[in-house]
């Protein structure tokens, strides 16, 4: 019930983070209607970078304390992770054709390391499906997750590191978030966005969490069932030997 | 294409994604209940 008014207040929160983005903020002064797209691009990259820290974090405390409710945890991350990635690549694609000229540019660090993070969480959801036994994926995975981990902080600094089209961060520290770089209406309305994206990433994380749940146990039920199958087929054996002799 | 088109484009594919991607998950988790009702 908490879950759904959860879902009911995050669907409320980014209905009215995209109108007042799209209708109440002004334009800016140089990149015009453009510039809207930064709150949801924003917004869904610090989703991403969350999302893969969860499945990171999930991934060490299975290795920690062998128990799959954390591995459950970490397929959640990176699902949801791999989506608001996807969200804020095509954002940035949406948002650079008109400024930049250009959809994308390899030459960019900051684009060309978040293609990368796209790919290392694809490969981790793929690399799951290898295999059925829950505790050989889990540890995999749980490998596979802290390694794709490393590219979070390259695809963060990146534009800090290497020059690029991209910019660099708006709001980067605690002393440029009190006085950032883009006029505080910008500012206000792109947290309002992370907020109302963040209780949906809430809702869809717990969401997630209930299917991994319902996935192992429905794993666990079928390893029985096969298990029983076995038990059954070697005792019909037995009792067909003693009666051979 | 006009800036109004790049806005209305990554708008509609980030709220229009997240709208289908919990519809699925919806959808996903139906699916496991009912094959857990089916089981018992």
């Amino acid at each position: 019930m908490k879950t759904r008014i959860l879902g009911f207040v995050a669907l409320a929160a980014v209905v009215s983070a995209a109108i007042v983005g799209l209708f109440v903020v002004p334009p800016d002064l140089n990149q015009g209607d453009a510039q809207r797209i930064m709150y949801p691009h924003v917004a869904s990259a610090w989703l991403a970078y969350l999302s893969f820290g969860v499945t990171a974090v999930g991934g060490v405390l299975w290795l920690w304390r062998r128990d799959l409710r954390f591995d459950a945890v970490a397929l959640s991350g990176a699902e949801i992770g791999v989506m608001f990635t996807a969200f804020a690549i095509w954002g940035g694609m949406m948002w650079g054709r008109p400024v930049w000229g250009v959809f994308w540019q390899w030459e960019d660090p900051r684009l060309t390391t978040t293609a990368l993070l796209l790919a290392l969480y694809v490969g981790y959801l793929l690399l799951r499906r290898l295999t059925e036994d829950p505790e050989r994926r889990a540890t995999r995975a749980a490998i596979v997750g802290l390694v794709a981990a490393i590219d979070i902080p390259i695809v963060h600094f990146s534009v800090e590191w290497w020059r690029g089209l991209h910019q660099t961060a708006t709001i980067a520290s605690p002393e440029r978030a009190l006085d950032p770089a883009a006029p505080m209406v910008f500012v206000g309305t792109l947290m309002g966005t992370l907020a109302a994206f963040s209780l949906a990433w809430l809702y869809l994380m717990i969401r997630r969490y209930e299917l991994a749940r319902a996935e192992l146990a429905r794993e666990e039920e079928a390893r029985r069932g096969r298990l029983r199958a076995v038990q059954a087929a070697a005792a019909n054996l037995r009792s067909q030997e003693e009666a051979a002799r | 294409m006009t800036d109004a088109g790049f806005v209305i484009a990554a708008y509609g594919v980030i709220l229009g994604g997240l709208a289908l991607y919990t519809v699925t998950l919806w959808r996903r988790l139906r699916a496991a209940a009912s094959r857990d009702d089916e089981g018992r």
